[in-house]
């Protein structure tokens, strides 16, 4: 198991690299200029030049590089070209926002997909399995900001015109100082990400316990004079659990590699926003810094649920004793 | 007296072709204590009967009374139901591996067991299920009782189910083919199992086989079912050894274990019909070798003095008809007149796959074999004994580790690849399973005529001729050259896979358990059918099963393996009778005993004709089961 673990992050390790390598590559080969987009139009060449060795953009592309990987194993990622702050208070303030945003939706759309994908496995084709799969076809439909904006014409706009004040347009308040109002900020966030996404977490859990149900087992649980609801959530849920660890797995290191459009919808300042401004002024340190952060998040989530896997699968667990 | 006692049980089952009539109108009574048999083959509507007896069927309607202690289990609410099951009525599955969650320890499923109907603690519960796992002789019980089932062998698993079963002390246990997936020895054991824990625990057994072999051996009664009938009950001694019924005697007969080797088995024209539509009047009339004209309507149910119940028209004892007569053998061929008898020799064999960690897994080891031309050679063995392995390196399929392995004189690792597609023509191989091993996206036409087109031999109206005459060969409709697999039957569907083997007149053919899937009257449609070809086209045979009594039925000779070794080898006649081998004789011992076939003494005692124009029956509704689809 160490050793399953240790290749795992060593492989992650990898993975980062040709991550950051890649980025370098992209930055020096793109045709526009930092130090032409932090001066300005007007600016003199002489400007630019200076600009340059300040950010160090006149050496070697590969000095460039050792010097940033110098810099990251004594702890630090750089500053912003743009605004000249260390990237590590950039990503303080920005990050708590979107890992609020996105697993505040984590738990919702859980909490919504999988009773409706169970309830409609449970009676295939009855009317609740229906209505599930409808609202199924809805909320994949339906793209986000479509729904984040009919969000915020039915709960903030039309009751403001009336007079009353149901949720707040957007925003964060961090929790510390007041969780209530934290979580009165992301309601509307929270349900439009986890709608979305909760319908393909229904339909997952219903092929999964539509098939687990059919299992031999699941008749022997009911040989056994089990009742309904052990047979359900003990045994068959136990079994379709596995392939919606996976899902959830990769969904949560893409969402927080950036979900753009909530956060512009609602106004939260998050990284993804982030991520789009810098993209746009050329600032390769913050660039970087995100596009590492997002890939940490990936290779951790994928390893946790490997890990999880072990935990849940007893075949895997004991083959590798 | 009477402990569980079924009477007029009809069992619909909607689907989406229309109303499958899975069980008509069937009764028996189980008596205490007794072990009672139901056989059918596939499609009988032995399993569906007795799940929708349990309630287990999703979307069954059933009508008629299942009377179980006083209690009708058909009329019984969700909750009642819920505590018969498993605390009064066990149940044991047929394939062990499935039936156990896969990702719960033994221990913790019988312990859930003991305690959805038990108010007990935790530990003494524990307490209990160890000493169960004790009593069904898992070694070293204590230890066991938290792994997983697969890390348990397909014996043990299923002594872990008939631990599990007995747990609550049922007065009934219904066993649904408890050993149709075991090993041969392991079979045996299981059965003595069952039987012993019967006697210990003063239960009663129902037990489902379509193997008469083995319900011969243990069953004190037995109900023969066929379409969702009941054709013959009565003690198994009478209706084995003397049946009253046609197709109880048309399954004997057609049973390779209780034919001599050398006679044809005489099977049972035709098929069974579809349960979509049954016939209004006998549903085996079809089939029939003594069918008669008034057969076309409901037989009366006759009961004779020694409690055999049987429901048919016939009056006497069913007919004898005469065994198919088998053409005469042709010499084996030979391409080059100088070669010797032998057509493939092995010699000093040995295969081992390399693992990551320890030593490389020796597969096969040793293995000195000749097989000579135009003979049957059996190859007998348990799962894993590498019986399949050898014969995939005899067809050059996969590469020896050491030693050799000799087509008719050509050693097959120095062979070119212009020879190997010669080499391919000459070797063919028939599959197991006739459902997974043809593709069906393609037509027969199409699959049959596969090794005409791959070896550029025929095409377009040549090659449709070609595979038209080999369909009627092996009995085939040529009418349905068109035709998806799917709209085959398995006997017909190996019939496909036998023609594509035949196509281009190989000398030696390698059948892997080519009617281990099939039921027993369609075994021996292909047994025999594979018996004409051999004659016809003087074909070589290695024939792979683990089912001793077929094997000794076709086989010239026969090697048993076991440990991927070949550990006795000897004409079949000579095996059977003087077997050297400790697991030989075992073997032996567990394969299924010749039923003797004695006249029938027994006097009609009542006729008793069918409710022709009684009330409609009242169809109770559906049971519901949650997520269930079948």
């Amino acid at each position: 198991m160490t050793r399953f673990i240790l290749a795992r992050v060593g492989f992650g390790l990898l993975v980062l690299f040709l991550l950051s390598v890649f980025v370098f590559v992209l930055f020096y080969v793109s045709p526009s200029d930092p130090a032409r987009i932090i001066a300005g139009d007007k600016a003199t060449e002489e400007l630019m030049a200076q600009i340059r060795v300040k950010l160090g953009l006149d050496q070697p592309i590969y000095v460039q590089y050792l010097n940033f990987v110098g810099n990251l194993l004594r702890g630090d990622i750089g500053f912003s070209y743009r605004s000249g702050l260390p990237v590590s208070d950039l990503l303080y303030a920005r990050v708590p926002v979107t890992m609020s945003l996105v697993f505040g939706a984590v738990v919702l759309w859980l909490a919504i997909g999988i009773p409706i994908g169970i309830a409609s496995a449970k009676h295939p084709g009855s009317l609740r399995d229906r209505f599930g799969q409808g609202f199924a076809i809805v909320g994949i439909s339906f793209p986000t900001f479509v729904l984040g904006m009919m969000a915020l014409f039915l709960l903030y706009f039309l009751p403001t015109k009336a007079g009353v004040t149901l949720f707040p347009p957007g925003g964060y308040v961090p929790f510390a100082e007041d969780p209530l109002g934290w979580a009165w900020h992301l309601i509307l966030p929270w349900t439009t990400l986890a709608l979305v996404v909760a319908a393909v977490y229904a339909r997952l859990t219903r092929g999964q316990m539509l098939e687990v149900l059919g299992q031999d087992y699941i008749r022997t649980a009911r040989a056994k004079g089990l009742t309904e609801r052990r047979i359900t959530y003990t045994h068959a849920f136990r079994s379709a659990m596995p392939p919606l660890v996976t899902q959830l797995g990769i969904d949560i290191g893409l969402m927080l590699g950036g979900v753009i459009v909530i956060e512009q919808v609602f106004g939260l300042l998050g990284v993804g926003s982030l991520a789009v401004t810098s993209v746009a002024m050329q600032d390769r340190p913050v660039v970087i810094a995100i596009v590492l952060l997002g890939g940490v998040f990936v290779v951790v989530a994928n390893l946790v649920v490997d890990l999880l896997y072990a935990v849940l699968d007893s075949r895997v667990r004991t083959a590798a004793r | 007296m009477a402990l569980l006692e079924v009477s007029n049980l009809v069992v619909d089952i909607p689907t989406e072709d229309g109303t499958v009539h899975a069980v008509q109108d069937v009764s028996f009574t189980v008596h205490e204590g007794e072990f009672f048999g139901i056989v059918g083959e596939s499609g009988s509507g032995k399993s569906v009967m007795v799940q929708s007896i349990m309630g287990l069927v999703a979307g069954a309607r059933t009508s008629g009374t299942v009377d179980f202690r006083g209690r009708n289990l058909l009329a019984l609410g969700d909750e009642a139901m819920r505590s018969v099951r498993g605390r009064e009525i066990g149940m044991i599955f047929q394939d062990p591996l499935s039936s156990l969650h896969p990702q719960y320890t033994v221990g913790w499923q019988i312990v859930e067991q003991i305690r959805a109907h038990e108010k007990i603690s935790q530990q003494a519960a524990k307490a209990r299920a160890i000493e169960l796992l004790e009593r069904v002789r898992i070694p070293d019980a204590a230890a066991r009782f938290d792994a997983y089932p697969h890390q348990f062998s397909g014996g043990m698993r299923q002594r872990v189910m008939i631990a599990m079963a007995l747990s609550l002390g049922p007065a009934l246990i219904i066993a649904d083919e408890p050993t149709t997936a075991l090993d041969s020895t392991v079979q045996a054991q299981i059965l003595d199992l069952l039987d012993e824990m019967r006697r210990e625990f003063g239960a009663t057994v129902v037990m489902i086989s379509h193997d008469l072999g083995v319900l011969a051996r243990v069953a004190d009664r037995v109900m023969v079912m066929y379409a969702g009938r009941r054709m013959e009950l009565g003690e198994s001694a009478n209706v084995l050894c003397s049946p009253a019924h046609p197709y109880t005697a048309g399954l004997l007969r057609s049973s390779a274990f209780n034919r001599e080797p050398g006679t044809p088995l005489v099977p049972i024209a035709g098929r069974p019909p579809s349960l979509l539509a049954p016939p209004s009047g006998c549903a085996f009339a079809a089939r029939c070798p003594d069918a008669m004209s008034i057969c076309s309507e409901r037989p009366p149910l006759r009961r004779y003095d020694d409690g055999t119940e049987v429901v048919c028209w016939l009056e006497g004892e069913p007919g004898e008809p005469p065994a198919p007569e088998l053409p005469p053998a042709v010499e084996a061929r030979s391409d080059d007149p100088a070669a010797d008898a032998s057509i493939v020799r092995v010699e000093s064999l040995r295969l081992a796959f390399p693992q990551r960690r320890g030593p490389a897994r020796v597969v096969l080891d040793d293995i000195t074999l000749e097989v000579r031309r135009g003979e049957t050679l059996g190859l007998v063995g348990e799962s894993g004994c590498g019986k399949t392995t050898l014969a995939r390196a005899i067809a050059g399929l996969v590469a020896p580790t050491a030693g050799t392995v000799t087509f008719d004189g050509h050693e097959l690792s120095t062979l070119g690849r212009r020879e190997w597609r010669s080499l391919r023509r000459r070797v063919q191989v028939v599959f197991q399973d006739p459902f997974g091993s043809l593709n069906p996206r393609r037509r027969v036409g199409s699959i049959i005529g596969d090794p005409f087109r791959i070896h550029g031999l025929a095409s377009g109206q040549g090659r449709r001729a070609e595979v038209q005459e080999l369909m009627e060969l092996v009995g085939l409709n040529p009418e349905h050259y068109n035709r998806f697999p799917s709209q085959f039957s398995g006997g017909q569907r190996q019939r496909i896979g036998i023609a594509r083997a035949i196509a281009l007149k190989p000398e030696l053919v390698i059948l892997d358990e080519p009617v281990s899937a099939l039921d027993v009257s369609i075994q021996a449609q292909v047994l025999n059918l594979l018996d004409e070809l051999q004659r016809t086209l003087g074909l070589t045979y290695l024939f792979i099963s683990h089912d001793l009594s077929v094997v000794r039925h076709v086989c010239d000779r026969i090697a048993v393996m076991e440990g991927g070794r070949i550990i006795e080898l000897d004409d079949a006649d000579r095996l059977y009778r003087d077997p050297q081998q400790p697991f030989t004789k075992r073997l032996l011992a567990a394969a299924a005993p010749e039923i003797p076939r004695t006249p029938a003494r027994r006097r009609l005692v009542r006729t008793a004709r069918p409710r022709e124009a009684g009330p409609a029956p009242v169809l109770l509704p559906e049971r519901a089961i949650e997520g269930a689809r079948r």
